[in-house]
């Protein structure tokens, strides 16, 4: 599998390890959550950097601070009408704080892609032969947000008001102009 | 009412462009129908019996002139010349192609409409009190919280893959006019101690297989939390709600499991992390949103018009009409309009293209260009001055819309049943006919006062025969459509479940079954101010199942 | 007891039409001229054979249905497929709703 990342693909140089399987030295590996609270002390002290694969009824809330030793989280879409991910990917990125690799990987349809990057996904893991070229049109589907999701971006309602947002967003400047010159 | 800015217009053009990708993509053999079917029904669109069907949203069941005018025109151009309004403030249309279906949905980009999110587990359109900023016994306008929401739940990147479907509905009134208590989340507006508007929150109800009615999640939710609270119950029900079973995915069955209390105090504890980010509503957008439902310039009026007065005292049968068909209005001088579209041996909520185009055409002369749809299937003009009301009947009657039943057993709410939808046992709409023919006489029906009747032709219970008075299931034995019928049900502010009679009737024994219920009820009320709920509610079913089965059900009871 | 008689049916998939499944491997809108089979290998037999029209983008869904042979031909058994059968609500046409489709 490749992973789609920064707008193309890319190899991935990471392997998930199962629970029972031993630990590569020097490889980049996740884990379950389940083997990482057990070796947690452990597999911190490695060369190589590790992450954790979270399965969709694992609360990210279990993972506590250590999502800032983490390099990469997984969520998983087993299917894609399973669509717990999106709140687990919220909760590490808003409610945790975690700044690292967030991974979706399992089905990734082009439809969900904007979605998952909206809710804090950052790589998707996708066969090595697939276009990405609907991947990327995908985002540029739609360029206005009603919610506020994990992606930063700022809300019809922060453009429609923004003395509002400048506040709440601590000063910085809001730039209103790239809805309407795409509405143009 | 609401008019889209420059955001709301991109965010529906770009849908349709991105719809109308996704259906050359289908026909490009892109997509498979198992890939295809979950992205159109987030855009309405049924494949049923006979053809595909497109459900567009009637966000809290407003509409303009001009919107009327359009669904009049798609109604002709690219489907039967009807339409079919639905008991969640959307119409469908039963007859659309597929490579069609982006250039309509393009005509409703130009007048303010879409079919975002009318299906499909995932966030539907919200619905609201059909009386809004009009009735009389309003605490605050609906119109304008369930517009946020409209906002805040279109196109959610966390809740588009929900377990299962999911309902909001919003009233602003004590009469629940919006069934709240059925929806999976319900909103009232209400006053607390201090007097300040906020929100009472209800969760967990719905009808379909299991019918549970919601249960009250929070007393009082100050009104710039709403969001944040909506996103807490949302999140909760998206990490917990059942995934293994399609009959237990909604919340109501997570509610239920969880208990009242338990869930919302998980929804408290989330909330309580989330209240104060940037979902709390500014003040500006909330003034933005309630400018667009300024009252308009009323005239001021005598509340009692002469010619009005006078015109009932000389046309019994427009007396009769405005005696059933009008409620009060805030204002004097003025009445709510129900049009029903419950016409003798007509279908429950289709309306012509042609019928539409007179709505447009009365809403402009009468009612300043706006209609509503009601989740009972019909339509009311909002602003009426009473000195209109007799030209406006005239304009109503030879159109058949001007049906003198609302709130009566004619006034049926059915869904399109087997004569359309891929999910019915039964046929809907024809036992509706024969009932509103049986049920024709204006005397008979005032004889047997206010009482609801709803059909659905299946379990999953688009009809609400759960919560009418008396309910009607449509069930399929051995390929044959067979009838069971509930009765002792209400959407209302009492809400309750209708418990059932007995054994299922054919489709030729239904209608004399119905008679027989109501002679029971005729001939064993206390007087003409037991209504039909109530006497059940006294009663229960024990007369009725005597009347319908003389001894058999006691032996049953007797083996239970 | 001996299986009842098969017919295959599916929908169209640009206009949703309820077409029937022929002998000659192609599809019609005609109920009379769809073929039945009276035993389950040819009826399984015959299902997969539709189902090349799935990948070619004609029909969605194909599936056998149980109908009845009579003098007349077969009859569907199910109030389902009687209704498709018509490619028309049940609902008597002079209800207003039956203006039917206008051109341009």
């Amino acid at each position: 599998m490749a992973l789609l990342q920064h707008g193309a693909l890319q190899p991935n140089n990471w392997r998930f390890v199962g629970d029972d399987a031993a630990i590569p030295v020097d490889e980049p590996v996740t884990v379950s959550l389940k083997r990482w609270q057990a070796e947690g002390e452990s597999l911190r002290g490695r060369n190589a950097p590790v992450g954790v694969r979270l399965k969709n009824d694992e609360a990210p809330q279990a993972l506590g601070q250590d999502v800032h030793r983490l390099s990469l989280i997984e969520v998983e879409f087993p299917k894609f009408t399973d669509g717990r991910a999106f709140s687990q990917a919220r909760i590490l990125r808003d409610k945790l704080g975690y700044k690292g690799e967030l991974r979706g990987i399992g089905t990734i349809l082009r439809d969900q892609y904007l979605y998952m990057t909206r809710c804090g996904i950052d790589s998707v893991e996708l066969p090595e032969d697939k276009s990405i070229d609907g991947y990327l049109a995908a985002l540029k589907e739609f360029s206005a947000w009603y919610q506020p999701a994990s992606d930063g971006r700022l809300t019809v309602i922060e453009l429609r008001h923004p003395a509002n947002a400048n506040a709440r967003r601590g000063g910085a400047p809001v730039v209103t102009a790239s809805v309407a010159a795409h509405s143009a | 009412m609401y008019r889209y800015d420059e955001f709301d217009a991109t965010i529906v053009r770009e849908r349709v462009e991105q719809f109308r990708g996704q259906v050359a993509r289908r026909l490009a053999g892109e997509l498979t129908e198992d890939q295809f079917r979950p992205l159109r029904l987030k855009n309405g669109l049924y494949l049923q019996l006979h053809a595909y069907m497109l459900r567009i949203a009637i966000p809290y069941g407003v509409l303009s002139s001009r919107q009327v005018r359009k669904l009049a025109y798609i109604a002709r151009r690219y489907d039967r010349g009807f339409g079919h309004f639905t008991t969640r403030q959307n119409i469908q249309f039963h007859w659309p192609q597929l490579p069609e279906v982006p250039d309509i949905l393009q005509h409703l980009a130009d007048v303010e409409m879409h079919a975002i999110q009318t299906s499909g587990n995932c966030i539907r359109n919200v619905t609201a009190d059909q009386f809004a900023g009009v009735a009389a016994d309003e605490v605050e306008d609906p119109r304008i919280w369930a517009e946020i929401v409209r906002q805040w739940s279109t196109f959610h990147p966390e809740f588009s893959y929900l377990p299962r479907k999911f309902k909001i509905a919003v009233t602003g009134a004590q009469d629940d006019r919006a069934a709240i208590r059925t929806h999976d989340i319900g909103l009232r507006l209400v006053k607390n101690d201090a007097g300040e508007t906020g929100f009472e929150v209800w969760v967990g109800g719905g009808l379909g297989r299991t019918p549970i009615l919601a249960v009250r999640c929070r007393a009082f939710l100050p009104k710039q939390h709403l969001l944040s609270y909506l996103e807490a119950i949302l999140r909760t029900y998206n990490l917990l709600g059942r995934r293994d079973n399609i009959y237990k995915a909604r919340i109501k069955i997570l509610v239920q499991a969880t208990g009242g209390e338990k869930f919302a105090q998980m929804v408290e504890e989330e909330w309580e992390k989330i209240k104060d980010g940037p979902l709390h509503l500014p003040q500006a957008e909330v003034d933005r949103i309630h400018r667009y439902f300024a009252p308009p310039a009323y005239e001021t009026l005598p509340d009692i018009d002469p010619a009005f007065e006078t015109a009932k005292l000389e046309h019994p049968e427009f007396a009769r009409w405005a005696r059933v068909n009008l409620v009060k209005h805030q204002v004097p001088g003025y009445a709510i309009v129900n049009i029903a579209l419950k016409s003798e041996g007509g279908v429950p909520g289709d309306a012509s293209a042609d019928q539409m185009d007179l709505l447009a055409e009365v809403a402009d002369a009468f009612s300043l260009g706006e209609v509503r749809i009601t989740h009972h299937q019909n339509v009311v003009l909002p602003y009426v001055r009473k000195r209109d009301l007799f030209a406006l009947w005239q304009r109503l009657k030879p159109a058949k819309l001007a049906t003198s039943n609302l709130g009566f057993i004619s006034d049926i709410i059915a869904c399109p049943g087997l004569d359309y939808c891929n999910l019915a046992n039964a046929r809907s709409i024809p036992v509706a006919q024969r009932l509103s023919r049986h049920f024709g006489d204006p005397r008979k029906l005032d004889e047997i006062g206010e009482l609801r009747l709803n059909i659905s032709g299946c379990i999953n219970a688009c009809g609400h025969h759960h919560v009418g008075h008396i309910g009607i299931l449509g069930v399929d034995k051995q390929g044959q459509e067979f009838y069971q019928v509930t009765v002792g049900g209400s959407s209302k502010e009492d809400a309750s479940l209708g418990k059932i009679v007995g054994a299922a009737f054919s489709e030729d024994d239904i209608v004399p079954a119905i008679d027989t219920i109501i002679n029971t009820y005729l001939a064993n009320r206390t007087d003409r101010s037991e209504r039909f709920l109530d006497y059940v509610r006294r009663a229960g079913v024990d007369p009725f199942k005597e009347a319908l089965y003389g001894s058999a059900p006691a032996r049953r009871t007797a083996a239970e | 007891m001996a299986m009842a008689s098969q017919m295959i049916t599916a929908n169209r998939l640009s206009d949703g039409m309820v077409v029937y499944f022929t002998a000659g491997k192609g599809w019609s809108e005609t109920f009379a001229q769809g073929a039945v089979w009276n035993d389950k290998e040819s009826a399984e037999t015959a299902l997969n054979e539709s189902k090349e029209s799935v990948k070619a983008r004609i029909v969605v869904e194909p599936y056998l249905f149980d109908v009845a042979v009579t003098d007349a031909g077969p009859k569907p058994t199910s109030a389902r497929e009687r209704i498709r059968a018509d490619h028309n609500p049940s609902v008597a046409p002079d209800q207003g709703s039956w203006t039917g489709r206008i051109p341009d």
